[in-house]
């Protein structure tokens, strides 16, 4: 990437005596995984864009524990619960985004009992958040034309109910919005959560991403947009596995608008 | 020997109640085998859900056409249950159509009794063809063969017996009514039996009595029947989809419980001033067993989710690993639960009062590890339960087991988990390196 990001820890800003609107969650997959380092710096790119004061824990944060917990390790889950939790609340933090609807879900709804209490916005609903104080305006005629169907991820869909905020951010573009057959509360997961995503699948006679993405290709669509790393991935395998890599792109939301940017 | 009639109705009122009262307290035994868990909070939040979920069928209707079909048999059976009423001061008292004072109140709801039949008749024909002729997709998957499957069938035939019953009764009263017979004053309007009681034209008012009296006694006792099936059937869901909804979850359906046994012990390892080498205390229990490897290790909700579950299915076609071929059915997680629950309940009752081990439990005897590593944790079933059964927090209680009592994780979640423990990230790299993806 050409632009350098302006990304600040909170060890800068515990050193400056200062501290930032909000902390960005990067998660284990935005800070390691290839496909999701892209999206971890399309949502910096708009963080920066709309002169967002931000931290990242950087080689402080640790993975949520969330697909331990998924698994059954309830001991690494908690482990990795309150190490988090120590940091946190160190630094007195009020408030996160994420990319990741897993650390998103986990933070705001298993951190409270073990004594982690914060604000947390999944970054599409930051993202709107944004446009709507008129912080960031996104460019109207990029996706003019195109057509964009979105994949609700369990984990801020069904499991905290959050259908809107992808949506109006989305609507933002001009592209055509089209629903797949099943959305919002019933619609199909990708396949990776649970983590499914480290292991693979038991015998079947289909993968679950391949046939969500089929789903999503009865929209016929040009881009399948997500809000989840993994879902990304799963759908992206999908689309291969369809043979459509040619001609549908899957994006995150952040990515779809930070596109716009030019 | 004027009395005989209402001293065999006491008998088999008295009956039928007794042995349903004796079934309810066994389920309530086996449902306490489980551990308690608190459900004492937002009561009215409780209620709300109960009202609205089972009273009010919301969920049901997501589906249409089952969910309409199913409303005019739930209402069916509650409005007709009013007529119940009035059988059984019949039966007892030695009366006929007791109300039948209420002049044009009973006209209307006789009447709107027979229209509730006959549509509760179109409704069970409908549902069997679904089941039978149809054979929709849910209904034919493995777990439903054998039992399951007649016991479905078995449950609209009564209902379609009793209805005919119910109706034929009316259809003779309506002749005897027309003939001037001795005892039947005219009472009720007959919308549907009136096409019924041509059949009985020409026959003496003792035969039509005879009629009468055979479908009213058959009707009354089938009631009684069937009142007594539901501890041995699916239908259970009758009585237990209103205390199920009461006790389902309100958290948000992504908010896993956090083993409060686990935070003990983990707030002890990072406890720097704790002594590692102290002795433990005196009066510490046995440290409990984590996870479910059996019923007993389950909760008392998670229990009485299994008794509620009528296997309907809509959980296992919503499961995306069930529409991709793998063997997880959450029907199937609930159908275990409860058939290794009764087992377990009829093991305490063959042996006294105490089970006694019969070398078999729900991990492996019922519900294979293949089931529950096929989990996505996706929630889909849980949304799709009419009932607020919540099958996902079994299998996540199993898979606690799985691994932290028996190591017994697929190797590459093994592998994952490690990564997370050295390094803080599911994938093999440095926690250092946490921030590369700003340069890069």
């Amino acid at each position: 990437m050409s632009d350098a990001l302006k990304v600040k820890t909170m060890e800068e800003f515990m050193a400056q005596g200062t501290q930032p609107e909000i902390l960005f969650w990067v998660g284990s997959a935005g800070s390691y995984d290839d496909r999701a380092k892209k999206i971890s710096r399309a949502f910096v790119k708009l963080l920066n864009k709309a002169n967002v004061d931000f931290a990242v824990l950087g080689s402080e944060e640790s993975c949520t524990g969330d697909v331990a917990k998924r698994a059954g390790n309830e001991f690494l889950f908690q482990m990795q619960a309150m190490m988090n939790i120590e940091i946190l609340n160190g630094y007195e933090i009020k408030r996160i985004v994420t990319c990741d609807p897993h650390s998103f879900n986990t933070i705001k709804n298993e951190y409270p009992g073990l004594g982690g209490n914060y604000e947390v916005v999944h970054h599409t609903q930051y993202i709107k958040e944004l446009i709507d104080s008129g912080r960031l305006s996104v460019e109207g005629d990029f996706y003019k034309g195109k057509r964009i169907t979105f994949h609700d991820p369990c984990y801020l869909g069904r499991a905290n109910s959050v259908y809107d905020a992808p949506r109006e951010v989305l609507k933002k573009t001009n592209a055509t919005i089209i629903e797949m057959k099943r959305n919002k509360k019933t619609a199909l997961c990708c396949g990776a959560g649970g983590a499914q995503m480290f292991k693979e699948p038991e015998k079947g006679d289909m993968d679950i991403n391949v046939l969500r993405t089929k789903d999503a290709l009865e929209t016929n669509p040009n881009i399948i947009a997500t809000g989840c790393p993994y879902c990304n991935t799963m759908m992206t395998d999908g689309i291969k596995a369809h043979e459509k890599e040619a001609s549908v792109e899957v994006l995150d939301i952040a990515e779809l608008i930070a596109n716009t940017e030019g | 020997m004027e009395y005989l009639p209402n001293i065999l109705f006491a008998i088999a009122l008295v009956l039928g109640i007794g042995f349903f009262v004796r079934n309810i307290q066994k389920l309530s035994r086996n449902i306490k085998l489980g551990k308690t868990v608190d459900a004492s909070d937002n009561k009215s939040q409780r209620w709300k859900n109960m009202a609205r979920i089972a009273l009010g069928q919301t969920k049901m209707v997501v589906r249409p056409i089952a969910g309409l079909m199913h409303i005019i048999v739930y209402v069916g059976f509650i409005i007709i249950n009013i007529e119940v009423l009035e059988i059984v001061i019949d039966g007892l008292l030695g009366t006929h159509r007791v109300f039948a004072s209420l002049g044009t109140l009973y006209d209307f709801l006789i009447g709107s009794f027979e229209v509730l039949a006959f549509l509760v008749i179109v409704a069970v024909v409908i549902f069997w063809i679904r089941r039978n002729a149809i054979k929709l997709k849910r209904f034919i998957k493995p777990e439903m063969e054998g039992w399951p499957k007649k016991d479905g069938n078995l449950i609209l035939y009564i209902e379609l017996v009793l209805m005919f019953l119910f109706l034929t009764m009316n259809a003779a009263d309506f002749q005897l009514q027309q003939l001037g017979a001795e005892h039947y004053t005219k009472a009720g309007s007959f919308p549907i039996s009136q096409f019924i009681a041509p059949l009985f034209d020409g026959m003496s008012v003792s035969n039509l009595i005879m009629v009468e009296r055979t479908a009213w006694w058959l009707h009354i006792l089938g009631i009684l029947a069937f009142l007594n099936y539901l501890y041995y059937s699916k239908h259970l869901h009758i009585l237990l989809a209103f205390p199920n909804t009461y006790y389902g979850k309100l958290k948000v359906q992504g908010a896993f419980n956090n083993v409060e046994a686990v935070t003990n012990e983990v707030k002890l390892m990072l406890d720097p001033s704790a002594d590692p080498f102290a002795a433990p205390a005196e009066d510490v229990p046995e440290p409990e067993k984590f996870g479910a490897s059996d019923v007993k290790d389950l909760n008392r909700i998670q229990l009485l989710n299994a008794y509620t579950c009528t296997e309907c299915g809509r959980c296992t076609s919503e499961c995306p690993a069930n529409q991709t071929g793998k063997k997880l059915s959450p029907r199937k997680i609930m159908m275990d639960t409860r058939d290794r629950l009764e087992e377990v309940g009829k093991n305490i009752d063959k042996n006294k009062g105490v089970f006694v081990d019969d070398g078999k439990q729900l991990l492996g005897d019922y519900i294979s590890n293949e089931e529950l590593w096929a989990c996505t944790t996706c929630n889909a079933c849980v949304e799709a339960c009419p009932v607020s059964i919540d099958p996902l927090s079994i299998i996540l209680e199993m898979r606690r087991y799985l691994v932290m009592e028996q190591s017994a994780a697929p190797t590459e979640l093994n592998n994952m988990m490690s990564n997370i423990e050295n390094n803080g990230a599911p994938w093999p790299y440095n926690q250092m390196d946490r921030l590369n993806w700003v340069n890069e």
